[in-house]
């Protein structure tokens, strides 16, 4: 049986056997639960429904989120394409909508969080429009990020209070990257220099939410991070390659979460967190 | 752990701990009671007791004890519908320290009169897992078929009752015991890889020294 536990098992299992890492994670997925290959491509199918869902609400939605802090950034962001153009403006509006949709209490999948869950949506569907792709890229793309995302969370770890932001962002723009790439027709290789080099550049970021809700940073932070996600993609498809491969990497950042205190990892005991603004915020928001 | 623990699960916001898990806590809590709840109170400890409000997780619980999955969207309204539903419901905050941060102990009483205690705790990623159930200390996640008995505290109930799941072919994955003191009430949690039918269900309810038994499906 396929085993999936580094980033290289990815690359080496596609290039031997001619194929994408998408159609290697979706096999391996097959042999561990035993189920049909089609039902787990219509169960991702259905998940893809409603990552759509989430991320074009936001666009519409100019209110406030019910706790009051964020909301309508979806909105604002898609006014407007004329710095960044159309890819990365529409990535930051998917990731944005579908962090402010899950802020709201709205129904979101989580990826592979919910603190988290905007920046594949925005990096992918973004990715699909330019290619005029239709949902059966996107889905390769899931799994891609899927298989990536099962090797951080084995080797490290995907939640905040056990890694900081860096394991939950963090993991998430090295998900996408590497499924755009996927995307894009770049190489198993090029996949996991993306997740490397992008993933490398997150390396550190805490987990300090103002009152402890998923909100402030974490909304902004997603669009953030989906941008991010697009340029380790395209430097990895330029050919630029990571000096530190994507499996040291991920065990650099298993070890930064280990040295991170704890006052960083979701306990909202420091950092942004702790600012005057924040503490004025928590005294209204949780009486 | 598979892809769709990656990408997944389908959840309304904002946290899978403090809302999805939370909403797994409540339904569980309603089908360890084995009707709709009328009466709840329900006790919040750690981080539950500090961010309840922000992370919707006071809806979460509720909209759980009326049985919404964790992807259901009327988890948001659930505070309203229950009152709608006729579920009365109070939370008390505990500055307690518990086991674990996000603990929440439910006082459940059910349409017919029924009354129970359920405590479990969200350990992240919307898992769950129950650890009491009125006096009795358990492990319960959720992720298996379970049968939970109630019995005599005497030799022979077990061999019985794993005699009976192995004609039927069903395979135990875990097993607990646990009792107040010896000679008094135990209480066993079998979780087992298949379902087991009503009919499984009566053979060991009819099990001399049984005092009662129900059945968990997977949330």
């Amino acid at each position: 049986m396929l085993e999936i536990k580094y980033i290289a098992d990815l690359v080496i299992a596609a290039d031997n056997a001619g194929k994408k890492i998408s159609e290697i994670v979706w096999q391996w997925e097959c042999e561990q639960s035993g189920v049909l290959a089609e039902s787990i491509w219509e169960k991702m199918q259905a998940r893809l429904e409603t990552i759509k869902i989430s991320a074009y609400t936001g666009k519409q939605q100019q209110g406030k989120t019910f706790n009051g802090l964020v909301g309508g950034d979806a909105y604002r962001m898609a006014q407007t394409d004329q710095l960044l153009g159309g890819t990365v403006t529409r990535a930051v509006t998917y990731a944005l909508s579908v962090s402010e949709v899950n802020a709201d209490m709205g129904k979101i999948v989580a990826c592979p969080t919910a603190g988290s869950c905007g920046i594949v949506p925005g990096a992918l569907l973004a990715t699909a429009e330019l290619l005029k792709s239709d949902n059966d890229v996107i889905i390769k793309g899931l799994f891609t990020a899927a298989g990536i995302g099962t090797v951080i969370a084995k080797n490290a770890s995907v939640a905040g209070a056990i890694g900081g932001c860096q394991a939950e962002c963090g993991s998430a723009a090295a998900m996408a990257a590497g499924a755009v790439v996927e995307m894009m027709g770049g190489t198993p290789r090029q996949v996991s220099q993306a997740v490397a080099l992008t993933l490398k550049n997150l390396l550190g970021l805490v987990c300090d939410p103002v009152a402890g809700l998923v909100e402030v940073p974490c909304v902004k932070r997603n669009g953030f991070a989906a941008a991010h996600a697009l340029v380790g993609a395209q430097m990895a498809l330029a050919e630029i390659e990571s000096v530190i491969p994507a499996d040291e990497v991920i065990e650099a950042m298993n070890q930064i979460g280990l040295a991170l205190p704890s006052s960083l990892k979701e306990t909202s005991e420091a950092g942004l967190a702790k600012t005057s603004t924040a503490l004025s915020i928590t005294a209204r928001i949780l009486k | 752990m598979g892809v769709f623990d990656i990408i997944g699960p389908v959840m309304v916001g904002p946290s899978s701990s403090h809302t999805a898990g939370a909403a797994r806590l409540g339904k569980m809590a309603r089908v360890i009671l084995g009707e709709s709840p009328t009466e709840a109170t329900i006790t919040l400890y750690g981080s539950f007791a500090r961010t309840y409000l922000g992370h919707g997780t006071d809806r979460a619980l509720v909209g759980g004890l009326l049985g919404f999955a964790p992807d259901d969207l009327r988890i948001k309204d659930s505070l309203k519908i229950a009152t709608e539903e006729g579920l009365t419901f109070s939370f008390v905050i505990s500055e307690q320290a518990a086991d674990h941060p996000n603990t929440a102990e439910f006082s459940l009483q059910g349409a017919s009169g029924n009354r129970i205690g359920v405590t479990g705790r969200s350990i992240g990623g919307g898992q769950i897992v129950i650890t009491k159930i009125d006096s009795f200390k358990v492990e319960i996640t959720g992720d298996y078929n379970a049968l939970i008995t109630i019995h005599e505290d005497k030799p022979g109930i077990i061999a019985e009752v794993s005699r009976v799941l192995s004609q039927e072919n069903i395979n135990i994955a875990q097993m607990k015991v646990a009792r107040q003191f010896r000679g008094a009430e135990a209480m066993m949690v079998l979780e087992t890889d298949h379902s087991i039918s009503k009919q499984t269900l009566d053979t060991v309810k009819n099990i001399y020294g049984i005092r009662s038994a129900i059945v968990i499906l997977p949330l």
